[in-house]
């Protein structure tokens, strides 16, 4: 019985397809992203984009990046949506499990040596890039997490493909002494920074501020680049008479019925008892 | 092949510290030091990272190589070091350490890439520098120096290293190293980063880009 990980016994079979058969591969969902963390004097500000991708095609215009690890713990993933999404919800669980075995709160570091340890294990195949933040009773922590598992931890980060784009706004406007309100317009603006220049991250502006014993997610909360100026309205009206009929068929419908016998003598000897 | 690559593909690559490490002897210890970029391809991850990866109480080591590969086995070290110690009742010693940093890097060799050099100081023997490179070999000097950014000091320490250097003289020949090599190296950069390890522990210091001596520039 298999314990776990991949399975590579179909990899010949896929390669000959692939080869031989001119079999095209579908191509994988991926969160071409600008994801964003800052440290400010209370808490941690992250930050996502909304668009994930599937080659050129926006497969979501509206995901959720920013996933759950615990109540005060957020993580913000770019790469592979399936690997992102999945390995999050892993250690979310591991943690959980491991918070209620030790009777503590979880830590953000705990939650770093989780992820780092498991992606490590793959090598990178587990295309995850991952922003960590959150607060615990240590305080509030920010970290940054390779696909090969080498980690970072910095008052703020960037990552996804518009990461370069996010760092040129991180770099400008941070300051170590910055307030709540101040980080989260500095992420935010990073984000739409990433969205407006860089091609695989788009759509809307979702935040989470994490402070001590204190959550907010504000999804959604910039949609002005997902307004289409352009839109029809949905759903689709055609006029009566605009798909031209080819062929015409009627047939009759017949109804088949067997009457199976019913009991009913038998029922009622039971009652009598 | 275009020279300079879409800032893109960077970001696939796998995340490196394209370095300049240093540890030199001293009469009472080792100084280490090293500069803080950590790269993917041509995009600095990391402008701060810190290379000087404490295993032990008075045992350092300097991690040059994959990001991931280094931190894992100074993990791991770390761990087994501490499990070491508490059975056994005393500190380490860095030959120990040293010892165990070369069995990981060797029999995963395939696997690996990671250069180290393991520094302290330990009662026994004073202040000690091991160098750890690619293959997993392991060898005991009285200064050692790794990373890409190594290349361009082998002239300048063959020429000013001195025996039993004083800890001022030590840091002025390990700072002035590591600034010559991230004017040189591409793969180095940021802030000089410093420790002293002797009897009485531990002491770090940064140099700042600023401060960081300017030598023959136009």
């Amino acid at each position: 019985m298999q314990k776990g990980g991949f399975n590579f016994d179909l990899y010949q079979r896929n390669v000959e397809l692939i080869e031989k058969n001119n079999y095209k591969v579908p191509k994988t969902t991926k969160t071409g992203t600008t994801i964003v963390g800052v440290v400010f004097s209370d808490g941690v500000v992250l930050g996502a984009d909304t668009r994930a991708t599937s080659g050129p095609i926006v497969a979501d215009p509206n995901c959720e990046k920013i996933h759950r690890i615990s109540d005060y713990i957020w993580c913000a993933g770019a790469g592979t949506a399936a690997d992102t999404e999945n390995t999050t919800g892993m250690i979310s669980l591991q943690l959980e499990l491991l918070s209620l075995s030790t009777g503590r709160s979880p830590r953000v570091r705990t939650a770093l040596t989780l992820l780092k340890n498991f992606l490590f294990r793959y090598h990178g195949y587990i295309s995850a890039a991952l922003v960590l933040g959150g607060v615990d009773f240590t305080g509030p922590h920010l970290h940054m997490i390779h696909p090969h598992g080498s980690t970072s931890t910095l008052p703020y980060i960037s990552m996804g493909s518009g990461s370069l784009a996010a760092m040129a706004v991180l770099e400008t406007g941070y300051n170590s002494k910055m307030g709540e309100e101040d980080a989260k317009s500095l992420v935010h603006q990073a984000i739409l920074s990433g969205i407006l220049n860089d091609l695989g991250s788009g759509g809307n502006v979702d935040l989470c501020v994490i402070k001590h014993k204190s959550m907010e997610f504000f999804r959604n909360i910039d949609t002005t680049n997902s307004k289409r100026k352009f839109r029809k309205k949905l759903p689709y009206m055609f006029k009566s008479g605009s798909t031209k009929i080819l062929e015409k068929e009627i047939k009759e419908k017949m109804e088949k019925m067997e009457i199976v016998n019913e009991k009913e003598n038998e029922i009622e000897e039971l009652e009598e008892l | 092949m275009e020279l300079i690559e879409s800032p893109l593909q960077d970001l696939k690559k796998e995340v490196s510290t394209g370095t300049t490490i240093i540890a030199v002897q001293y009469q009472d210890g080792v100084i280490i030091g090293a500069d803080s970029r950590t790269s993917s391809g041509s995009y600095a991850v990391n402008r701060v990272t810190d290379k000087l990866t404490p295993v032990h109480d008075y045992i350092y080591c300097l991690r040059s190589g994959s990001a991931a590969d280094t931190q894992i086995i100074a993990s791991y070290v770390s761990y087994y070091l501490n499990m070491f110690s508490i059975e056994e009742g005393c500190l380490p010693t860095v030959k120990k350490a040293a010892h165990m940093f070369r069995e990981f890097c060797y029999q995963n060799k395939q696997y690996l890439l990671a250069s180290i050099i393991v520094a302290g100081w330990d009662e026994e023997n004073g202040g000690c520098v091991y160098n750890v490179p690619l293959g997993g070999s392991i060898i005991k000097q009285p200064f050692a120096i790794g990373g890409s950014g190594s290349s361009y000091l082998y002239g300048y320490c063959d020429i000013h290293f001195k025996e039993n250097m004083t800890e001022e003289e030590a840091i002025s020949f390990v700072s002035k190293g590591i600034t010559e090599a991230i004017a040189r190296d591409g793969s180095s950069g940021g802030i000089c980063r410093i420790a002293t390890i002797n009897k009485d522990g531990v002491k770090r210091r940064t140099i700042y880009g600023n401060e960081l001596q300017k030598f023959w520039e136009k």
